[in-house]
């Protein structure tokens, strides 16, 4: 089953290689990882994503909150949460696609933020499986680069995570 | 104002407020201004070994003979990748050290300087935690971070790598009474309705067993222990890192488990009704096959510091975080307010079947025998140190013979690398061994293949004085390896036969200590007694042992417990 697991982290050098270097080290698979400082500089918010059985994911957030860096690990798929995710696009756009393109971004609600005259460059946030959806709708040979963040994740409602 | 330390000053203070009297070393030049501020006081003595692995080992036989922090100081580079093994060995006997490493300065890191590597990289998978201070005014924090850190919870190495120009910057010195880390909060007490339940399960069991591992020695509860067997009357067994947590010498005592365990031990592991595993984790060599395992239904009792310890192999079903002293005060505590008892008249018909298993005599071994069994030196060991030694070994076949024939009524008396199993373990451990307890009889069992890892510490050992007895059980193989290729790889002794050995008596001779050869099983009691009799040398004593002994019972690779090799 695919989990999302957050964690709170000591903003320190070295303190996300302590993250990776388990996940190698065990044999775990990450699916993505995504980390970046919080409204409190000294504090670093990762979100990865994991696909295992319910038992390994149960020894990586374990494992997880051993690490003497990481403050604090929940895994949001115990609960409501919601998950999003940025991706950016660069498409051939030219003739007739370009209005095609056009409608299919605003379907989706997302934006163009760059262009030429032969390309764009989408920006679009959601679920994975709507970026999957997206790709999907375009024709593949018109997409000339992605680039994905990976799935941020945060508890619905009052669910928090703090230190 | 406050005068201003160097970053060198300052390792040692911190050193000296944590009361280290002995740390364990080897100079090298991004340590030179460490081993400088060494040199300038006298209250922590200094060790040179021989090589970084053997400090490291060395402060680990401190550490574990001692229930104190052992430290090692090594420098840059090749002195950091050389005592890698020795950190690797005492991350996975979960071993309280600090090492302390040099490092190139901070402006050269990165740069492929000499004798530079990334020591926080290479030794992140084997250490609690690790820290690189580029700051000299964070120093002392973390050298008090690395001591709390080391020493709490489940017990790890902790590394502190120290550049060289922040061992020569100064700074105001204080060194903080305690810290405290918004990221880890060692748990010690453990849930008092899990403890009810755990209570509950043992006074309903008919088929009890209970299963001590290193954590009880970690966690000093030996005492805690051997009470609560003995009000409960059943039967307990110790893993090859828990011996001496519980005295080998008790009724209640069926033994070693695992791989090369007694057969009752095994035995009453798989066919027991409620478990309870005590500072244990059922790895590998202990419990074998999982699967197999479960092919008996019993309850589980699992009681550890490290919640990832638990559910890890086997699911349980009262899992209890927390210290194992702290956990059994409470248990024994509920356990002696309640007025039941578990029901005797199943125990004793449970102990009638473990006496019945205990009657098979697994460890039987040819005491005729004209050339010397290894079995034999080990039991004559404990009848002339009357059990009262401390006990360091090597790896393979003599480690076994060694947690099978020496009974351990104490704990900390039982030095070995169990979880790494590291060859070369053995000499430099009984070092540490005999710093900390420096009354101590020290012996450490030993290969002809094992104690060739680590020889060069023969030249420590007359340096500091220290009256080792060597025990080398002799057999001119690799024997564990040449076990596994007789049983499993068709007789090919593939490389396990040890070729060209030395003369151990003339190299004893060599480094100025006592060499003796030993061939006759008549002579072993009398060559031991001798050597003990040396009260301030060190005796190799090199027993030519029979090359074809194995170690038996066996539970093969992948086997179930039950699915022993007896002899």
């Amino acid at each position: 089953m695919r989990h999302i697991i957050s964690l709170l982290m000591e903003n320190e050098a070295g303190a996300l290689s302590r993250v990776a270097g388990l996940f190698s080290a065990r044999g775990y698979n990450i699916e993505s990882l995504t980390v970046a400082p919080t409204e409190d500089p000294t504090l670093s918010r990762m979100t990865l994503v994991t696909v295992d059985s319910d038992d390994v994911v149960e020894q990586i957030t374990k494992q997880l909150n051993k690490l003497i860096e990481v403050v604090k690990v929940v895994d949001l798929s115990d609960g409501v949460h919601i998950e999003r995710e940025l991706m950016l696009v660069k498409v051939r756009a030219v003739d007739k696609d370009r209005e095609e393109i056009k409608r299919m971004v605003d379907i989706f609600r997302g934006r163009i933020i760059d262009v030429t005259d032969k390309s764009y460059t989408i920006e679009l946030t959601g679920t994975g499986s709507k970026l999957d959806a997206f790709l999907d709708t375009i024709e593949h040979s018109t997409i000339l680069e992605t680039v994905r963040t990976g799935a941020s994740g945060i508890g619905r409602g009052e669910r928090i995570l703090k230190a | 104002m406050n005068t201003e330390l160097t970053g060198a000053e300052i390792t040692i203070r911190c050193l000296q407020e944590e009361g280290v009297d002995y740390i364990f070393g080897y100079p090298g030049g991004a340590v030179l201004f460490i081993y400088d501020e060494l040199f300038k006081q006298d209250k922590v003595k200094h060790v040179l070994v021989r090589h970084e692995q053997a400090a490291v080992h060395a402060a680990d036989g401190y550490a574990r003979s001692s229930n104190k922090v052992g430290v090692a100081l090594v420098t840059s580079g090749p002195g950091v990748t050389n005592a890698v093994t020795g950190i690797a060995t005492a991350y996975m006997d979960s071993i309280p050290l600090v090492i302390i490493s040099g490092q190139v300065p901070t402006y050269a890191i990165g740069l492929d300087a000499f004798q530079e590597v990334d020591t926080v990289g290479i030794t992140r998978p084997c250490v609690k935690h690790n820290f690189l201070v580029k700051d000299i005014t964070e120093l002392a924090t973390t050298i008090k971070k690395a001591f709390y850190i080391a020493s709490t919870g489940r017990p790890g190495p902790v590394l502190v790598d120290i550049p060289k120009d922040v061992s020569q910057q100064k700074t105001v010195f204080s060194y903080p009474e305690s810290v405290t880390m918004r990221s880890y909060h060692p748990v010690t007490k453990g849930h008092s309705g899990q403890i009810k339940k755990a209570a509950q399960l043992i006074l309903d069991a008919k088929r009890p067993m209970i299963y001590a591992g290193g954590g009880v020695i970690l966690s000093d509860a030996a005492m805690q222990l051997t009470e609560l067997v003995r009000m409960l009357g059943f039967p307990c067994t110790n893993t090859l890192m828990g011996l001496g947590g519980f005295p080998a010498t008790d009724k209640h005592f069926v033994g070693m488990l695992g791989m090369h365990g007694t057969y009752e031990a095994n035995m009453a592991m798989q066919h027991c009704d409620v478990l309870i595993a005590i500072g244990a984790r059922f790895d590998d060599r202990v419990i074998g096959n999982p699967k197999h395992f479960f092919n008996e239904e019993r309850k589980i009792i699992h009681i550890d510091i490290d919640p990832s310890s638990i559910s890890k192999r086997v699911k349980v079903d009262v899992p209890i975080v927390g210290s194992v002293s702290e956990v059994l005060v409470e248990l024994i505590k509920l356990l002696k307010a309640r007025k039941e008892k578990p029901d005797q008249i199943a125990l004793k018909a449970w102990w009638t079947q473990v006496d019945l298993w205990r009657a098979r005599d697994c460890l039987k071994y040819d005491r005729a025998s004209a050339i010397i069994k290894p079995q034999m030196v080990v039991e004559k060991l404990y009848q002339v140190t009357k059990g009262n030694a401390f006990i360091t070994s090597d790896v393979g076949q003599h480690q076994m013979w060694a947690a099978q024939f020496y009974k351990f009524d104490k704990p900390r008396r039982w030095i070995n690398s169990g979880g790494l199993g590291t060859m070369g373990f053995g000499l430099p451990a009984a070092m540490g061994v005999q710093f900390a307890n420096p009354r101590g009889s020290v012996a450490c069992i030993t290969g002809e293949a094992s104690i060739q890892m680590c020889i060069q510490e023969l030249s420590t050992c007359k340096q500091y004085g220290l009256p080792l007895k060597i025990v080398n059980l002799n057999n001119r193989y690799m024997g564990m390896v040449r076990q596994w290729q007789e049983f499993f790889h068709g007789n090919r002794y593939a490389e396990s036969y040890m070729d060209a050995l030395p003369d151990f008596v003339k190299l004893a001779e060599s480094y100025g200590h006592v060499g003796m050869k030993i061939e006759q099983p008549s002579d072993i009691e009398g060559a031991l007694k001798e050597a003990f009799k040396l009260k301030d040398r060190l005796v190799f004593m090199d027993f030519i042992t029979d090359q074809t002994e194995n170690v038996f019972p066996m539970v093969p690779g992948g086997k179930g417990l039950s699915e022993m090799i007896l002899v």
